[in-house]
């Protein structure tokens, strides 16, 4: 038999729109979200795996990279300025991690009292993290895969159209064992899922 | 109104106060560059905190200005930012860790005595641990008194001004819960001078607001915030 140099895909599951995921990508390993169907806010936290207070930092990593977007190349930083993670592959372009995610109470204030209850990231976030030890204290600013979220000189920001499209993906290699934790963002208020949330897509890969 | 308290905080010191609902809070800058690494947290409440995200998004800001509101995880308005010399402070650079410092060479207690240089992680961790809280309750500081601009190119590159702030600049904030206010005022981790100045802290008597209070009608989002803060004890 002939050895294969060739990394074994671990991980393919597909999260329907609204569900959540949470596992471990092993140091060295690498880590796809696939937007299946377009314009499909991915909101992803990453906490080291080995101690979830060391977890990513979405200001200490805009500052450290001097710029607001997130593509290929940019180095997911926590909190202690440890570097979690790598983009290291980006078919979208350009990813928004100031924006955060949405959530119950503040789809009131954005929104309306209509939208109290309605299904938010936070929901996901805290029922998927519960397992992981991740409460409201342990939850930090996420990252929110296939968003667009421009900001200007002037200081305005605004949530624009998607720049994603069905297909296009983003890869991270995991610079320690980490846990991941997404929501498929159930949002139905504003154009961040393109008004129909969609299901997304999560491919792994062991470190060769 | 009627001044309450007032504290100096040393430049590179750190700091926290409970702010009763209602009351004002008057940060005025010592010194040229001055920087306050400011977190805020509903008082008494296990978890409830300043959510940046949420505040800029909500209010469509890439920087906090008057007369916008400071909302918390819960969606609660904590404070409103009800006045300021400058129409731009930091929120999105973060607060200072002791890797910022290295530039500046070593420094220590036992070389400088009291004017050591220690990081606002140092700082904000220290008061939160005199609250009963700690690392897990860091979130996105506001960096009063500091601008960093975002520039019109495909990355919406990061640039800190220098200079931003001058002696006697200052920036009001009305609790709009009771709130714990943990503050640091190291330079800002992208400013590349150690030079840090004093803020003036000064606590006044708040006056009633009504619905044509600017806050209340910056934007309805702005509106809906002061009204989930009313909202926290029914």
């Amino acid at each position: 038999m002939t050895a294969v140099a060739e990394a074994r895909t671990s991980l393919d599951v597909t999260v329907a729109a609204g569900d959540g995921y949470a596992g471990v990508i092993p140091e060295g390993g690498r880590f796809r979200i696939v937007d299946l169907c377009g314009n499909q806010a991915a909101d992803t936290l990453f906490f080291d795996a080995a101690d979830i207070g060391n977890r990513y930092s979405a200001m200490d990593t805009v500052r450290e990279q001097g710029a607001v977007y997130l593509t290929t190349g940019s180095r997911l930083m926590s909190s202690r300025l440890d570097v979690l993670a790598t983009i290291s592959a980006d078919t979208c372009g350009r990813h928004d991690t100031i924006g955060g995610a949405c959530a119950q109470e503040s789809n009131v204030v954005r929104y309306g009292m209509h939208t109290r209850h309605q299904h938010a990231c936070r929901e996901t976030f805290l029922r998927y993290g519960a397992a992981w030890g991740i409460g409201a204290k342990e939850m930090t600013h996420n990252i929110n895969f296939f968003m667009n979220v421009p900001v200007t000189p002037s200081g305005g920001l605004t949530f624009e159209d998607g720049v994603s499209a069905p297909g296009k993906y983003v890869e991270v290699r995991a610079e320690r064992d980490l846990l991941v934790l997404i929501s498929n963002c159930p949002q139905l208020n504003n154009p961040c899922n393109g008004w129909n949330p969609t299901p997304l897509r999560l491919l792994g890969w062991q470190p060769v | 109104m009627t001044s309450l308290l007032a504290h100096e905080i040393p430049g590179g010191a750190a700091w926290s106060l409970q702010l009763r609902r209602g009351r004002v809070l008057k940060l005025t800058a010592q010194g040229a560059g001055a920087n306050c690494s400011t977190l805020l947290f509903a008082a008494g409440d296990p978890v409830d905190r300043l959510n940046v995200p949420d505040t800029l998004k909500a209010q469509m800001s890439a920087r906090v200005h008057a007369p916008m509101v400071l909302m918390s995880d819960r969606a609660a308005a904590l404070c409103s930012v009800t006045g300021s010399s400058l129409g731009w402070h930091d929120c999105l650079g973060g607060h200072s860790l002791d890797v910022h410092l290295e530039r500046f060479g070593p420094s220590s207690y036992a070389d400088d005595r009291n004017g050591w240089r220690r990081s606002a992680r140092t700082g904000l961790v220290g008061e939160l641990i005199k609250h009963g809280r700690g690392p897990a309750d860091l979130h996105a500081c506001v960096n009063f008194f500091s601008k960093v601009q975002p520039a019109d190119d495909d990355a919406a590159s990061l640039a800190f001004v220098p200079g931003h702030a001058s002696a006697g600049d200052w920036v009001t904030l009305r609790a709009e819960l009771d709130v714990l206010v943990v503050m640091s005022t190291a330079p800002h981790p992208m400013d590349d001078r150690w030079e840090p100045a004093a803020v003036l802290a000064e606590v006044l008597e708040g006056e009633p607001f009504g619905p044509d209070d600017p806050s209340v009608t910056f934007r309805a989002e702005s509106g809906r915030a002061l009204a989930a803060a009313r909202a926290v004890f029914a």
